[in-house]
């Protein structure tokens, strides 16, 4: 027989789970990987898994993580865009899951966006702009 | 691992007649070809409601709702929006689908005037798999009332609420247990009506098909309240998918230890049993239901007792409805105050009605009481194909009546129904356009009632019996004007002589449809005329010569070769031959077929 805390530990364990059945909304943070046939080549199935695993681990409500397709740089994917409500959307590129989970870590629970990444700082680096 | 996209497949009856399940195998197979069956969820759901659109297919975390889906094009949504990312707009309902973006389901125009209480889970989880009835707060509603509440406290959490009796009777829910918990007896019952009979209702077969654990926690509820550890569900054995889900979810319960000896640790007992029942309306009343679980005929007795006092095996008995019971684990969470803001004063919540008829959006839909039939035809609805217009609804099934077009903005309550001469009843909302004759409408009720009478009572056994040849003779043009007051005369004493609620109900159609629709009863007797066209022996059919080109379409779907014209020529039919099977009807593009 399952005890109150048991059934309390499935009922928290099943919540992170079912998260994804829940329509974004104007308050959540979105981000989304870019999955079209040229992200999905550069490797964008794993960092949507590690997006996924990573959103599940914090266990917040308000963090939906989704794909999208292709957004028109495809020499930069895979590519993540993170959508903070109110402010700018942020483009990161050349991602792979570790990459993910440190701007998991960092843009999506702190607040804090890791520039090196983004899309802004590598054609300035390659002095496109 | 967390999946990435959920691929919510409908469950419910109809989409499964649409072949729903190889759906899913396809989805299986599809996702397993592309080596990403790890990163998706397939959930076989309950019922979305939207039915007119199934088989439904809903994606998140998008929120895609798809529909009809078609075996041949899962292949095109895996590889496409499961894997790219890419909605596949083609398939979107028209509803959730603005200039070719997606559109939040909640946004639509189906579902924005709609609450979901009851609802609420069906179409969200997996109804075979407890733990997702858990996500979703199950189980809390009976932890919080055996934890933190006193029996009288939940029954008077309940009586606050303001719920009243969802199978059609409307009697305060409340008050029913207080009877049940003061009646003396040591061994009680619950049982949960289930025996879903009316033509056209599917309310409580989706319930339990799309959230069966809610049911077993609302009779668990009950059980405290009322002090029995036993219950019973009784239900139609032609709910084969209900049926099952129903027994996958006791199990499951009991496999938990949330059924059983000691439920959940807390010390109450209490355990279900199903009962199937063998089709026969006159069990959905609750005196024959209980007869029928202990095995003999299912014949109605009179009450007073009722069977609060003296039911099951002559032990008190607390008997609700499936719907009422799903609204219970809400109220206890939510509270009696947050229940009785919903609705009416002296209807609070929401009715679950399906709908069906001359409706765009058939299917089942949730709203507050209160809500105009306007809200629910036109908006939800979708309005009525083929620009035809709103003649009538019927409400209540064969114990109802009509509400006709010139009531389409009364506030739907129980009382405003009981006003216009219909009822609530179970929640079947059957939308008739100006196609529909109501001497007809009264006849297939009055036809489908006979039938089923049980016979222990003279009125209902052969009242209904000559109220059903009278409306046949008059729809054969062979009435008389003084049979309207025979109908209305033999109405009353039915109504106030059977001994149960099916005959005190059975002439209602007949009633309603007199008080709204006389003219047209006139037109059968006085005229001999059908004005909808509907009763054939007052419809003969003929070729309006203007608008006849000569085509031969009628005269080649015509399968008594009934009509006569040649190529370009005008046609005629013969009127000796016609059988008035309505082929040439459909067959011809110029409307030039009159009846």
């Amino acid at each position: 027989m399952k005890s109150l805390e048991e059934l309390q530990a499935i009922r928290e364990r099943m919540k992170s789970q079912i998260q994804s059945r829940e329509q974004a909304g104007g308050n959540d943070i979105r981000v989304v990987v870019g999955m079209a046939t040229c992200g999905i080549a550069a490797g964008a199935r794993a960092v949507l898994a590690a997006l996924t695993e990573e959103t599940a681990k914090s266990g917040l409500s308000n963090v939906k993580a989704g794909q999208t397709g292709c957004v028109g740089i495809c020499a930069y994917e895979p590519i993540v865009e993170v959508f903070f409500p109110g402010k700018e959307k942020v483009t990161y590129v050349l991602m792979d899951p570790d990459k993910m989970r440190a701007v998991f870590k960092s843009h999506v629970l702190s607040g804090q966006p890791i520039q090196e990444y983004t899309y802004t700082y590598a054609i300035a680096d390659k002095g496109e702009k | 691992m967390r999946e990435r996209a959920h691929i919510l497949v409908c469950g419910g009856t109809g989409c499964v007649s649409g072949q729903s399940k190889l759906i899913m195998d396809e989805f299986k197979k599809e996702a397993a070809a592309l080596g990403i069956e790890q990163e998706i969820k397939l959930i076989f759901t309950g019922c979305f409601g939207l039915c007119a659109k199934g088989p439904i297919v809903v994606i998140y975390p998008e929120g895609a709702f798809y529909g009809p889906v078609s075996v041949s094009d899962v292949k095109e949504i895996v590889s496409e929006h499961i894997l790219k990312g890419r909605i596949v707009t083609r398939l979107l309902g028209t509803d959730t689908c603005e200039k070719g973006v997606n559109k939040s389901i909640a946004e639509s125009a189906f579902y924005k005037s709609q609450q979901r209480i009851v609802l609420k889970n069906c179409g969200l989880i997996d109804p075979e798999d407890i733990d997702e009835y858990l996500a979703y707060d199950g189980y809390s509603a009976y932890e919080k009332a055996v934890t933190q509440m006193m029996r009288q406290q939940v029954i008077d959490c309940i009586k606050a609420s303001g719920l009243r009796g969802r199978g059609g009777g409307g009697f305060l829910t409340g008050l029913k247990w207080q009877f049940c918990l003061e009646a003396k007896g040591k061994q009680k019952y619950v049982v949960c009506n289930a025996d879903e009979g009316d033509p056209g209702a599917f309310m409580d077969r989706s319930i339990l098909e799309g959230d069966p654990q809610s049911i077993i926690e609302a009779m668990m509820i009950a059980g405290y309240a009322v002090g029995s550890d036993k219950g019973y569900v009784y239900v139609r054995a032609e709910y084969p998918i209900a049926v099952s889900r129903l027994d996958i979810a006791i199990k499951q319960a009991r496999a938990y230890g949330i059924l059983g000896k000691n439920a959940m640790g807390l010390g109450h007992a209490f355990d279900i049993e199903i009962r199937l029942g063998a089709g026969a309306f006159v069990c959905g009343e609750e005196t024959a239901l209980l007869r029928s679980i202990e095995g003999k005929r299912g014949e109605p007795r009179q009450r007073p007792p009722f069977p609060a006092v003296k039911g099951l095996f002559d032990k008190p008995t607390l008997i609700n409805n499936v719907e009422t019971l799903g609204n219970i684990p809400q109220i206890i969470l939510n509270g009696a105050e947050w229940f009785a803001a919903i609705g009416t004063e002296k209807s609070r919540g929401t009715k679950v009605f399906a709908l069906g008829g001359k409706i765009n959006n058939t299917g089942l839909v949730e709203i507050p009481m209160g809500t105009t039939l306007r809200t629910v035809i036109e908006e939800i609805g979708g309005g009525i194909p083929n620009g035809k217009k709103f003649k009538a609804a019927q409400t209540g099934g064969p114990s109802g009546g009509c509400i006709p077009a010139s009531h389409i903005d009364t506030p739907i309550d129980y009382d405003n129904l009981i006003a216009l001469g219909s009822m609530m009843g179970s929640g079947g909302l059957i939308v008739m356009d100006e196609e529909n004759c109501m001497v007809d409408i009264a006849k297939f009720y009055l036809e489908f009632t006979e039938e089923e009478s049980c016979g222990k009572c003279t009125p209902c056994r052969i009242g209904n019996k000559r109220l059903y040849e009278i409306l046949e003779r008059i729809s054969e043009g062979k009435g008389e004007l003084s049979d309207l007051d025979k109908l209305e005369q033999l109405s009353h004493y039915i109504k106030d002589n059977s001994l149960c609620g099916l005959g005190q109900t059975a002439p209602n159609p007949v009633l309603s449809t007199l008080k709204y629709f006389r003219d047209e009863y006139v037109a059968h007797v006085r005229d001999k005329k059908c004005p909808a066209g509907v009763c054939k022996a007052l419809v003969s059919y003929t070729i309006i010569p203007e608008k006849c080109i000569g085509c031969t379409l009628c005269k080649r779907v015509c399968p008594v070769d009934a009509i006569i014209g040649e190529l370009k020529g005008k046609h005629v039919i013969d009127t000796a031959k016609c059988i008035k099977c309505d082929a040439c009807v459909g067959a011809c593009k110029k409307g030039a077929i009159s009846k």
